[in-house]
């Protein structure tokens, strides 16, 4: 199965739930009264975008369509539009498609350094490994920076990982100082004037203050050493985190100024709409998706596909 | 952890206190309560349903003529949010005296089935039990890896078997074995691989294990932050496995937890614990009423006795309780009391938990009360035991020579004995209150501005309108007073007489 199949394969059941339930909803023909637009509502906070997105589609409807009769093409490019207006932002930043690295802030010269972030249990590592490979089938010399020093064994997976790609790993003891791991990382990839430099971190809550303190260390150990870095500073999110997201996404970038979200485990029946959420309060794009366990599970993340897939039938 | 949720409601009730109570206006608070709920990522339906029974109850004559109808309605609020918590939850996990329990561990990938594995075993070898970890994960790099250090860090064993030559069926069953054969296991902890509830493979994997296996108890991990998704997960393998129970996870952020208002309205399955921290000991009972009175503002008074009476060491305290009582508490017993106020948790979750100190964690972020408590514990490391022992004999070089030590300014010094005395005397005050008074007084002491609060700005003088008070003149005021008093009380024996 191609990447695009199994991409499809993800996206299908969002597509699936969103349009049986909208052509539940309505029907041709019919008119359009303030029920319909409440189970509309309905529909589209279940897919995590939140109350304020979902009522702005809705908005949108109303002003458009109630009153009138239903015609549902006309109805879907609405929410098609809207969507696309939501998740592009002001930048539309498009992205070369034969690129994969296009959506990175590659550095002009010197290594870039790629600092990835998130809450515990979201897939930080297994997307590093995804990116590394990404990366080198671009023809890139990656290095991998285990900074993840205190879960048990996350320093094992990393290296597990490290050899499965064929690239160089810096790691130092369980429990050491995870800013000594960046720094370590930065000396080596300049050192062995590798390309691109990613670091991995320990899975923090953005309210633990200590913890995010130890995340701007890293933060300024990157810059201190590698003028400019990091170029990328991205989170990773679970696709099936709800309103919360939100909270993760501020208070990460507080902190480490992130550029950018990698949108993992999209392979569920989460539809990971809080990026929406997200993109219109903050403007932190979606880069990339996790669509599986497989180290070939990641597509760089393309929001006006995302919307047509979600409609396509 | 519900905080934000509370808010939220808070905000709905303070427009039904605005003003006359309508049909219309509590209509208008309830459609605040569930966007509020929405936003704390409770599943759509169940938010429906809450708003359409708490509406019912509340709209009508018993509401609209009762005096206090803020009151009423946050009264009905908590009733349906207890119950659709779950009521009354049975956390019990049946374990069985005779031969041994089989627990099986499942959930999405990322959820902390490991982490929650580690605390269940901990929490079990307190409680007397002999657990036994199996490392059935053989999905995830180095998950096995990751069992392995956390059963060493409790020292619980782990039984693990090369992935490359095994099947997570057959681990499982050559752990009961590996367990029976050890004579003294009677809990068996399965740690499964995580999965997509929508993985057909998989899933069938974890039946067949159910199968084989026939745990005693099925528990879902379910991460706290999941969104709407959350009851399809639980739905899923609750079909599959039937469910014994949910623990739920990562509760220590600020997620609003929505997550646990759905699951169990949805499956029916209740929730026996909560994950509070990375710790192997933050692990907690689920009680519903309780989160259902945190989310109205009431504070968890009882989860924090509950946890003070496991953690503190008894005889100490009562060491520590005589002192007080006879004023004879030193700088040494402060600085042992708080390690002690240590193991309790993070000083954040603690004021989370006393009712009216929940804000007051929130309210200013760039105070952290660890940093504060470490800064006084240095401060106390540098004296030496004498000085500890007779605080009021730190003159200015003494005072120097600490501040050197610990690195802070020699004010810092003083205002932290300043503080420590009129803590010292307060809790010479308390020893006598109940339990009751004795979190009123914290609590008036915490506004003032805390035990650790050295940093916090300095209380204002107080003066006594009488003017400067004589001590010599008080004493002979009271002579007279008790004087005047015996007189009175002679005279009432005789008229009795």
């Amino acid at each position: 199965m191609g990447l695009f199949d199994k991409l499809k394969k993800g996206l299908q059941k969002t597509k699936q739930l969103l349009y049986t339930d909208v052509r539940d909803l309505l029907k041709e023909g019919e008119l359009l009264d303030e029920s319909h637009l409440e189970r509309f509502e309905a529909a589209m906070i279940q897919t995590d975008m939140g109350v304020v997105a979902s009522q702005e589609i809705v908005e949108e409807l109303r002003e458009k369509h109630k009153g009138r009769t239903v015609v549902i093409d006309e109805i879907w490019d609405t929410v098609k539009t809207k969507l696309k207006e939501l998740l592009e932002g002001d930048d539309s930043s498009t992205w070369d498609e034969n690129d994969p690295l296009s959506p990175l802030n590659l550095a002009e010269s010197g290594p870039t350094v790629i600092l990835v972030a998130g809450v515990n249990g979201v897939g930080k590592t297994t997307s590093i490994s995804k990116l590394a490979k990404l990366a080198q089938s671009c023809g890139k010399k990656v290095v991998l920076a285990a900074g993840d020093t205190f879960r048990a064994a996350a320093v094992a997976q990393l290296t597990m990982w490290s050899e499965r790609l064929g690239c160089a790993i810096v790691t130092q003891p369980s429990g050491s100082d995870p800013a000594s791991v960046a720094h370590i990382g930065c000396e080596r990839v300049l050192e062995t004037n590798a390309d691109i430099l990613i670091i991995d971190t320990a899975g923090r809550l953005q309210t633990q203050k200590n913890l995010m303190d130890e995340l701007h260390k890293i933060y300024r150990v990157i810059g201190n050493k590698i003028p400019g870095g990091p170029h990328e500073s991205l989170l990773v999110m679970d696709a099936t985190t709800g309103q919360n997201g939100i909270s993760q996404a501020k208070n990460f970038s507080e902190i480490i100024d992130c550029t950018g979200i990698i949108l993992a485990k999209l392979d569920g029946t989460a539809k990971g709409g809080v990026v929406v959420a997200i993109r219109q309060s903050m403007g932190i794009p979606v880069k990339y998706i996790g669509v599986g366990e497989q180290v070939d599970d990641i597509a760089m993340f393309k929001p006006d596909e995302f919307v047509e897939r979600l409609f396509e039938e | 952890m519900f905080d934000g949720f509370s808010d939220g409601l808070n905000k709905a009730f303070a427009f039904i206190d605005r003003g006359k109570l309508t049909e219309s206006n509590i209509r208008e608070g309830m459609r605040q309560v569930k966007q509020s709920m929405l936003e704390a990522d409770v599943n759509y339906d169940v938010t429906q349903d809450f708003i359409a029974k708490v509406t019912e109850k509340a709209v009508g004559d018993k509401v609209l003529k009762s005096l206090k109808p803020s009151e009423h309605i946050v009264g009905i609020v908590y009733e349906e949010l207890t119950a659709l918590m779950g009521g009354k939850v049975d956390s019990s996990l049946h374990l069985k005296t005779e031969g041994i329990t089989i627990l099986m561990m499942c959930g999405l990938q990322g959820s902390g089935k490991t982490t929650t594995c580690g605390k269940l075993a901990r929490m079990l070898k307190e409680e007397g039990w002999n657990p036994m970890l199996v490392a059935a994960d053989l999905q995830r790099p180095a998950a096995i890896e990751q069992l392995r250090q956390v059963g060493g860090q409790i020292d619980v064993p782990v039984y693990t078997e090369d992935p490359a030559k095994s099947s997570p069926v057959q681990v499982c069953k050559n752990g009961l074995k590996a367990a029976k054969k050890a004579g003294d296991i009677k809990v068996l902890i399965l740690d499964t691989a995580g999965r997509l509830h929508i993985d057909d493979e998989l899933m069938g994997e974890l039946e067949l294990i159910d199968k084989k296996l026939q745990p005693d108890q099925a528990l879902l991990v379910c991460d706290a932050m999941t969104g709407q998704d959350a009851v399809n997960s639980a739905k899923v393998f609750n079909e599959a496995l039937e469910l014994d129970g949910v623990i739920l996870t990562k509760l220590d952020g600020d997620t609003r937890g929505g997550a646990a208002l759905s699951v169990k309205a949805v499956t029916g399955v209740p929730i026996k614990y909560i994950g509070v921290g990375e710790k192997l000991d933050a692990l907690e009972e689920f009680h519903p009423d309780r989160m259902a009175q945190r989310i109205l503002g009431g504070g968890d008074m009882a989860t924090l006795l509950e946890k003070a009476q496991r953690e503190f060491d008894a005889d100490e305290m009562l060491v520590q309780q005589e002192k007080m009582s006879k004023g004879e508490f030193t700088l040494a017993d402060f600085r042992s009391q708080m390690s002690q106020i240590k193991k309790l948790g993070s000083m954040r979750s603690i004021m989370k938990m006393i009712p009216g100190m929940g804000g007051m964690a929130d309210l200013d972020p760039d105070v952290d009360p660890e940093a504060e408590m470490k800064r006084v514990e240095g401060i106390i490391d540098s004296m030496t035991p004498f000085e500890r022992k007779h605080p009021d004999k730190i003159d200015r070089n003494r005072r120097n020579r600490i501040a050197k030590g610990c690195g802070q300014d020699p004010s810092d010094i003083n205002n932290m004995l300043k503080q420590f005395n009129s803590m010292a005397s307060m809790m010479k005050n308390m020893s006598g209150m109940g339990v009751k008074d004795r979190m009123k007084a914290m609590k008036e002491m915490t506004q003032d501005g805390g035990p650790m609060g050295a940093g916090s700005k300095g209380r204002e003088k107080q003066r006594s309108k009488r003017g400067p008070l004589d001590s010599a003149a008080a004493k002979e005021k009271k002579k007279k007073q008790r004087k005047v008093a015996s007189k009175a009380r002679k005279k009432n024996k005789k008229k009795r007489n």
